[in-house]
């Protein structure tokens, strides 16, 4: 809990739940005839609504970016390292628009949230929803907003993707597109850790088929094992051996089964907290949405084909020790970009914080998302001194 | 603007794409684009220079160019420019053929080591030439692979490359008449526009 807010916090906030009754037909081919959005907005939107920035989130993400709901949380929003006033996406500026997810577990329409049809909760039966769809359902938020173009649409990993995802389906709708530690589509390796941690989920006994709620049980052993998984991906090889190395938790070796070494407890802890916080179908329908993410796939495997149409201007970020999403993948959407004859730039961050390091505020990083943001800025209307 | 950059920049067609390979803190390209329409894309190294490139608005990638520049399309650029770095590179050679490659002309930029100070340095001193403009020691510097004019044309005739047009400076890149007399003992740089 923050004993004080620090003064470039945006301090408390609250999400807000939107309702929508439009159909919304799902590439899966079903369509979920009306649905919630929980969002959270910081800043204000200027008078020709041209400062409003969206800001996607990654797997285990929400609407919540930063500030806090209440002096009791123990921490900010999970991108208050990057939002705020005076940081690199400045609130004092843009209008900052985050949201959860459909398919999420914080509040938007997902398996946790009652089915009006059958007046349970959706549970196994909320259908697979893809980034394509996400972004659609973004797009109705935009048009609820009042937003016709976003200044900016920002992602890290699967929030990247979402950006990406953006500039082509909706290529009128926004002048830039920021794109960080994320890649064009899953390499096999990134499929088979994701399906682990859904097999560590799906065969928990506590699990029921995704029916667990009317059992009144979460299946708490998979959601921990899947998280401690995807923890190990998130960290590079260099990161944990300077963060935890071979310390011990006590003195010595007891030779006994239980942890020993700290990076044990570590995860555990970190797999422990997230069991209770988040929900496992969501887990499932988040890991399929990485896992079907391909643009290219629509224009015979090309991602410069893919791109042709874009009309914002792209900047791409990565950092050196990301093995889950490595520079390289970032490099293959610059590559098909500069194909493409799109506007693009380039930066690989030093970093040994591995996939992680798009939540932390890196110096070189914080410099150069905070130069990109300048060329947004440079595009606004002069903001009007308060009185 | 940078004198070079200045003699530079006449030799570019308003709305062509150039590639700028070393494009430091994007100067060029910010000119180019806002003067003469260009579509402009610049590799560079140095972070600072990146994250200047970035706040001009110049598109900017982070790349070392000795890692070689396979994933760009050939003819994909009219002008792909090198300014002073040529003597940075591995494999200059390499580097001008796939610039030949990528781009329809080429415009690089070099010191010339034949003049006459350098030579004189050497031949007198019996040491490395190190100078205002060469400021570096033999062991700790970036600029591994000089060449003279002589050198650079001696090249251009094995490799079926054709020089379009030559211009001799000093190192304020100052235009001379004199320096033209013997580029290769008077001209402190060497500024080409070449192509295949």
């Amino acid at each position: 809990m923050p004993i004080a807010i620090p003064a470039d916090s945006v301090g408390l906030v609250q999400p807000q739940q939107l309702h929508f009754d439009q159909p919304l037909d799902l590439a899966c081919g079903r369509r979920l005839d009306n649905y919630n959005l929980t969002i959270e907005t910081y800043g204000t939107l200027n008078a020709d609504r041209s400062n409003a920035i969206l800001i996607c989130h990654a797997l285990s993400g929400n609407h919540h970016l930063a500030g806090y709901h209440s002096m009791d949380d123990r921490k900010p929003g999970w991108w208050d390292s990057a939002i705020g006033p005076g940081k690199v996406i400045d609130t004092g500026r843009y209008f900052v628009v985050g949201l959860n997810n459909l398919g999420g577990c914080h509040g938007s329409t997902g398996p946790n949230q009652i089915n009006p049809d059958t007046h349970k909760p959706y549970g196994p039966d909320f259908p697979i929803v893809t980034v394509p769809d996400w972004v659609e359902s973004q797009a109705r938020l935009a048009d609820r907003l009042g937003i016709s173009q976003w200044a900016a649409v920002i992602g890290g990993s699967l929030g990247g993707m979402q950006a990406l995802q953006w500039a082509i389906d909706f290529p009128q709708r926004l002048r830039h597109c920021i794109i960080i530690a994320a890649a064009a589509k899953l390499s096999a390796q990134n499929i088979a850790f994701n399906e682990v941690a859904r097999q560590a989920i799906t065969r928990d006994p506590q699990f029921y088929d995704g029916h667990y709620y009317a059992e009144n049980a979460i299946p708490k052993t998979g959601l921990m094992l899947a998280r401690m998984v995807g923890h190990i991906t998130y960290l590079s090889d260099d990161g944990m051996r300077e963060k935890f190395g071979r310390d011990i938790n006590s003195g010595q070796l007891s030779f006994g089964l239980g942890p020993q070494f700290q990076i044990e407890s570590y995860l555990q802890y970190q797999g422990e907290r997230f069991s209770t916080a988040f929900d496992a179908n969501t887990y499932l329908l988040m890991t399929k949405a990485l896992d079907y993410f391909d643009p290219a796939a629509d224009y015979g495997d090309s991602l410069s084909e893919a791109v042709s149409g874009t009309q914002c201007t792209f900047k791409v970020i990565s950092f050196t020790t990301d093995w889950r999403f490595s520079p390289e993948r970032s490099r293959e959407i610059v590559d098909a970009l500069i194909d493409a004859r799109k506007p693009v730039s380039y930066a690989e961050i030093d970093s040994p914080q591995g996939h992680d390091a798009f939540l932390i505020p890196i110096p070189r990083y914080m410099e150069v998302f905070g130069a990109c943001m300048q060329q947004v800025a440079a595009e606004l209307p002069p903001v009007p001194e308060s009185r | 603007m940078r004198v070079d950059l200045d003699i530079i920049q006449s030799w570019i067609r308003p709305g062509t794409r150039v590639l700028d390979l070393g494009c430091g803190d994007g100067e060029l390209l910010h000119y180019l684009a806002r003067h003469r329409g260009v579509e402009g894309l610049g590799l560079e190294i140095d972070h600072d220079n990146i994250t200047a490139c970035l706040e001009a608005g110049v598109n900017v990638i982070e790349k070392n160019i000795d890692d070689g520049l396979a994933t760009l399309r050939s003819a994909s650029f009219d002008v792909v420019i090198m300014t002073q770095a040529l003597q940075v590179m591995h494999r200059p050679d390499q580097i001008i053929d796939e610039m030949l490659r990528i781009g329809k002309e080429c415009i690089i930029t070099f010191p010339n080591f034949g003049h006459w100070r350098a030579r004189s340095y050497l031949a007198f001193r019996g040491k490395m030439p190190v100078s205002k403009f060469l400021p570096y020691t033999w062991y700790n510097t970036p600029n591994i692979h000089f060449c003279t004019f002589k050198d650079f044309e001696r090249l251009c005739v094995e490799r079926n490359i054709h020089i379009l047009d030559r211009t001799v400076v000093d190192n304020e890149h100052r235009d001379r008449w004199w320096l033209r007399l013997w580029p290769n003992m008077l001209g402190e740089i060497a500024i080409y526009r070449i192509t295949r």
